[in-house]
């Protein structure tokens, strides 16, 4: 469970933002620019708040800018929005550089069908691909945090709905909280169990879908 | 002929340019990672050598290094160790007027690739010092290289700041360039020549080196890329 509330000043706004996560599929959603992959980089340690409080299945990771478990120790799985795949090194390696457990990640590339890409270098995959690696790279960790930040934006729509689906299984496999940013609101509805609308860093409302438990 | 120049000048411009990749790396990756007040003083600082006339650096190292020099007084109280006119003068000139290039072909390449791909390794668990070894070093190693190479170059060429810190005594701080000058002001035009003849070369095969080495380098990735 994730609880989180927090406060930073950004450019031309505050960030004001609460919310919480179970093991459920937690949708940011609102416009480009209003803070969204702040809240995610907050989450994650690659940014700090200004104040406030972020805690992962009890455990503190920000009290204050002097209380903060460092971005290594948080464990938490983050696919980045172009997916930021390591392009000197081939699949097997992104995948395998924070492992935890061989035969863990093994069956990751099983479930992900990306067996046959180990050996090729992220230049040479589809998006598609790219996509389920890096989701691969994220979760080879052993999270207990998935944060996705638009992963889906950059493909096709038959593939994005493919990926879609894929989380959707891979999420009722795993069932660890999963905080995805978007701006399609059809994606949200899909994906959902929870959204909250972000709009200049404030939340202004949560809509619980259809789905939500 | 007296190879001696030759000698010493790689001996001098090896040295300068080990301690320049070093030092230019650690600099370029805390500056350009981090914001701090004064941060636009101290790079402009660091670059300034770049414009400056290699007289006015070889005054400022003498100023510093010289018998009564701030650091110069002090080595040789303490040590009794003199700076001017030896070869480790012409290295510390080769150092002060070579280090810009480095730094500023370090921090390009620091900033040549998305920050999220460190960001992506951190989120992982990997140390930072892992995340340079594994991840920031080997995607800025072509600018790095570059900038090693002009780096060199530049040691290789240096003449103003090394006549006024290192002098010229034959055999000892007799570098390529003051070599050439020293013996056209003497009327000795073969050794001139022949001096000429050797720097062009070594410049020129240290840039055609490199541009090969980015060529092949550039040609593997397309490779890559043709046999999707």
């Amino acid at each position: 469970m994730l609880f989180l509330e927090i406060r930073k000043k950004l450019t031309s706004f505050e960030l004001n933002v609460q919310l919480k996560a179970k093991n459920e599929i937690v949708i940011l959603f609102g416009p480009s620019g209003s803070g969204k992959t702040t809240i995610l980089n907050c989450i994650a340690g690659l940014a700090t708040p200004d104040s406030g409080t972020i805690t992962l299945n009890n455990i503190p990771l920000f009290k204050s800018k002097k209380e903060c478990v460092p971005i290594q120790k948080r464990n938490i799985g983050y696919l980045f929005q172009d997916y930021a795949l390591f392009p000197h090194m081939t699949v097997k390696k992104n995948i395998y550089y924070g492992a935890r457990e061989q035969e863990f990640v093994h069956q990751l590339v099983q479930v992900l069908e990306i067996g046959h890409l180990m050996e090729k270098y992220p230049r040479q995959i589809s998006g598609g691909e790219k996509q389920r690696v890096a989701l691969a790279r994220a979760l080879a960790t052993k999270p207990q945090l998935l944060l996705l930040d638009e992963p889906f934006s950059a493909l096709d729509q038959h593939i994005r709905q493919e990926c879609q689906d894929e989380l959707l299984r891979l999420h009722q496999t795993w069932n660890i909280p999963v905080i995805m940013v978007t701006h399609d609101y059809q994606e949200a509805q899909k994906m959902a169990d929870r959204i909250y609308k972000i709009n200049k860093g404030q939340v202004s409302e949560e809509i619980k879908s259809n789905f939500s438990q | 002929m007296n190879y001696t120049p030759l000698l010493l000048s790689l001996k001098i411009a090896s040295i300068a340019t080990i301690i320049v990749f070093i030092v230019g790396i650690f600099l370029a990756r805390i500056i350009a990672r981090n914001s701090f007040p004064g941060k636009n003083v101290v790079e402009s600082i660091i670059l300034l050598p770049m414009v400056l006339p290699p007289t006015v650096v070889g005054f400022g190292l003498l100023y510093l290094f010289g018998k009564n020099g701030i650091i110069g007084s002090l080595l040789l109280e303490w040590f009794n160790f003199q700076i001017v006119f030896t070869w480790i003068g012409a290295v510390i000139a080769s150092v002060v007027v070579s280090f810009p290039l480095m730094y500023q072909s370090a921090s390009a390449a620091f900033q040549n690739f998305d920050l999220n791909i460190e960001n992506a390794a951190l989120t992982m668990g990997a140390s930072k010092w892992k995340v340079f070894w594994t991840i920031s070093f080997p995607l800025a190693f072509p600018g790095l290289l570059a900038g090693t190479v002009l780096t060199f170059a530049r040691a290789l060429g240096e003449f103003g700041a090394t006549l006024m810190i290192a002098g010229y005594i034959p055999n000892k701080t007799e570098t390529i360039p003051l070599a050439i000058y020293f013996a056209v002001e003497s009327g000795n035009m073969e050794a001139a020549t022949f001096w000429v003849v050797i720097i062009v070369l070594l410049g020129f095969s240290s840039i055609m080196w490199l541009n090969w080495w980015t060529k092949r380098n550039i040609l593997r990735f397309s490779e890559i890329n043709d046999k999707r």
